[in-house]
């Protein structure tokens, strides 16, 4: 498979063209209702690119963090402190500086996986999300000293436009996440991604390579953060429309971690796959309980049985299929397609019978 | 030797100068010193835990001798570590496979570009037409390799599937791509058949004398090392006990006492 444009072949090109139609014709067009905007696919983008960020330190670098809310939250609060201080910096300028900001954090946090390494290091970076938290809530600066704890976000104004339908921040939403998943896909199919999976796979070899393991780490840790803080930012302005820094909390981070997890390590399509399944599977199971059941079952316990669910599916993908629903769907495909060709159907190649 | 060498064995690339190694009180290396030459094939020999591997590892800076330099192309480096020999020109292989196990051997191979690979990440993430250009001639490198090794028909292949054999040959190939003037290749037939060991064999050799590429290896069977090398070095507990052409080692008493033991 050749490259046609950048490093996209012609499959990647058709799945962006189908992606796009999806996204920016059909979805617009026969989805009316606001619930699903507001709450399904503006989280579902911004969680997706918080996994990217998430899967570019993790599932490509191979350095276990934890801790993608806490650069979440310095990207929504530098965002807002931007906003509010430097108005001249607009919604486009100041999301990509609370990015830069979060990167900063990425770089600080990340310099302990030199020296430590797994579970440690997933210890380490806790601290990520337990300081930057702590600093918000400290320093009443950074909340423009507003004592109710919880500020609203300002309305998102790109030249001079408002944007605060519903879709119009489904449409900011979308332009960012698809933006930076084409680079972050840029990168992972090109030399900076080969370093991020040789230091992953091998790291003294990586380094017998002239792979330096600091820049490499930190590089992958700074480039998560920015992902992070950019969907942070987005996840406040569009989604929660407040900022608090208890809407970042650890919780927020595993379940990042979840995503990443369970959509495969190591693909970015997966970060999409894997945070479309954590946001969907809840609304699944409510609605099971309120139309199979009638409301029969307590809603605490459907949330009860959702984190069961969770914790077996963890299980079970890392036991049979590490590289997580990702990997699932190819498989699939794979199989549709030698079916299709085995039973006869002109012009659908199977890739087992190619040789 | 009996046919014209296209790139002539010249002046010491690389010697070692009194190295000591000790893990706590154990004695890996003793005060040991040799040189290799430019352009030669160079075996390090010797029986089980002579200290062969940290040898390599000291030399490639992977292990931190307690005393002792490594001067490579005339002189000595200061803090060795991996990467700074990496960009001197030192490429290597490893004794127990340290491929990136989940890349495909093409990508295993392209690492091994990394210091002809200019282009910083965001320039990547652009696709800037540098990054291109950059990429193309790597891949072009990449494959010449592939064919090369005649390994073509499994490039796509993640490494981790590959038999053992194989694997030893995208080893090699990764270290190829570096375009190093030395290579060291740390027992890179263990393991492997007659077959696959001549075919291993061919390329070092090939390697040396159409690119001029000095090789440092360590090696178990005899047979191999006095064939393919020029020179031969034989440690037996962290020390030299020989060092010359394969004949004068064939010929040395402490070498043949150290190999088939002695009545004490």
């Amino acid at each position: 498979m050749k490259p046609i444009f950048m490093t996209y072949t012609k499959k990647d090109l058709i799945n962006l063209a189908v992606c796009m139609v999806l996204s920016v014709l059909i979805i617009p067009t026969f989805i009316k209702t606001e619930y699903w905007y507001t709450s399904i696919l503006i989280p579902w983008l911004c969680l997706a690119l918080a996994t990217i960020g998430q899967q570019i330190v993790m599932g490509y670098t191979g350095q276990l963090a934890l801790g993608a809310a806490g650069f979440m939250a310095a990207g929504a609060f530098a965002m807002f402190n931007l906003i509010l201080r430097v108005p001249d910096l607009g919604f486009v300028g100041s999301l990509i500086v609370s990015g830069l900001i979060a990167a900063a954090f990425g770089i600080l946090f990340g310099l302990p996986s030199l020296k430590v390494r797994g579970i440690y290091l997933m210890v380490a970076t806790l601290a990520s999300q337990f300081f930057i938290i702590w600093m918000i809530d400290k320093f009443g600066w950074f909340k423009n000293y507003d004592s109710s704890g919880i500020i609203t976000a300002q309305d998102i104004v790109i030249l001079g436009k408002p944007f605060t339908t519903p879709l119009a921040m489904y449409f900011v939403c979308l332009a960012v996440t698809t933006i930076l998943t084409l680079l972050a896909m840029n990168m992972a199919r090109g030399s900076t991604g080969r370093n991020w999976m040789a230091v992953r796979d091998m790291d003294i070899a990586a380094e017998s390579m002239g792979v330096s393991l600091l820049r490499t780490k930190v590089q992958a840790f700074a480039i998560s953060a920015f992902y992070c803080g950019v969907a942070g930012a987005l996840f406040a302005f569009c989604y929660l429309k407040s900022l608090e820094p208890v809407a970042f909390d650890i919780k927020l981070s595993f379940k990042i971690l979840f995503m990443c997890i369970l959509g495969g390590l190591g693909t970015i399509n997966g970060a999409f796959i894997g945070a479309a399944f954590i946001l969907l599977f809840p609304v699944l199971l409510n609605a099971i309980g309120n139309n199979v059941f009638h409301g029969a079952i307590d809603a605490t316990i459907i949330s009860s049985i959702e984190q069961v669910i969770f914790g077996l599916l963890m299980i079970i993908f890392m036991i049979y299929e590490p590289l997580g629903m990702a990997k699932l769907w190819e498989n699939l495909k794979q199989s549709m397609r030698s079916k299709l060709s085995l039973s006869g159907i002109k012009g659908v190649k199977s890739p087992v019978l190619k040789k | 030797m009996a046919y014209e060498r296209k790139f002539k064995i010249g002046k010491p690339i690389l010697e070692v100068n009194n190295i000591s190694l000790a893990f706590g009180g154990v004695k890996a290396i003793t005060d040991t010193s040799f040189n290799v030459l430019e352009h030669e094939v160079r075996a390090i020999i010797g029986p089980n835990g002579a200290g062969k591997s940290s040898m390599l590892n000291c030399i490639n800076g992977i292990y931190k001798p307690q005393q002792g330099t490594v001067s490579f192309k005339g002189q000595v480096v200061p803090n060795i570590t991996p990467n700074i020999m990496a960009q001197m020109g030192l490429s290597r292989t490893f004794q127990n496979l340290a491929l990136f196990k989940r890349m495909s051997v093409l990508d295993n191979i392209l690492v091994g570009r990394k210091l002809h690979t200019k282009t910083n990440f965001l320039e990547v993430a652009l696709q800037l037409p540098k990054v291109k250009k950059e990429e193309k001639l790597n891949r072009e490198r990449s494959e010449e390799i592939i064919s090369f090794l005649e390994i073509e028909d499994i490039k796509d292949t993640p490494v981790g599937k590959l038999p053992y054999g194989l694997q030893k040959k995208v080893e090699l190939g990764r270290a190829l791509a570096t375009d190093s003037s030395i290579i060291l290749l740390d027992e890179p037939m263990a393991g492997m058949n007659v077959e696959e060991k001549r075919d291993m064999c061919r390329f070092i050799l090939k390697v040396n004398d159409e690119l001029g590429t000095t090789m440092v290896l360590i090696e178990h069977d005899m047979g191999v090392v006095m064939d393919i090398s020029d020179r031969v070095v034989v440690l037996d507990y962290g020390k030299v006990i020989g060092d010359g052409t394969p004949d004068e080692i064939m010929a040395n008493q402490k070498v043949i006492d150290a190999y088939l033991g002695v009545e004490h």
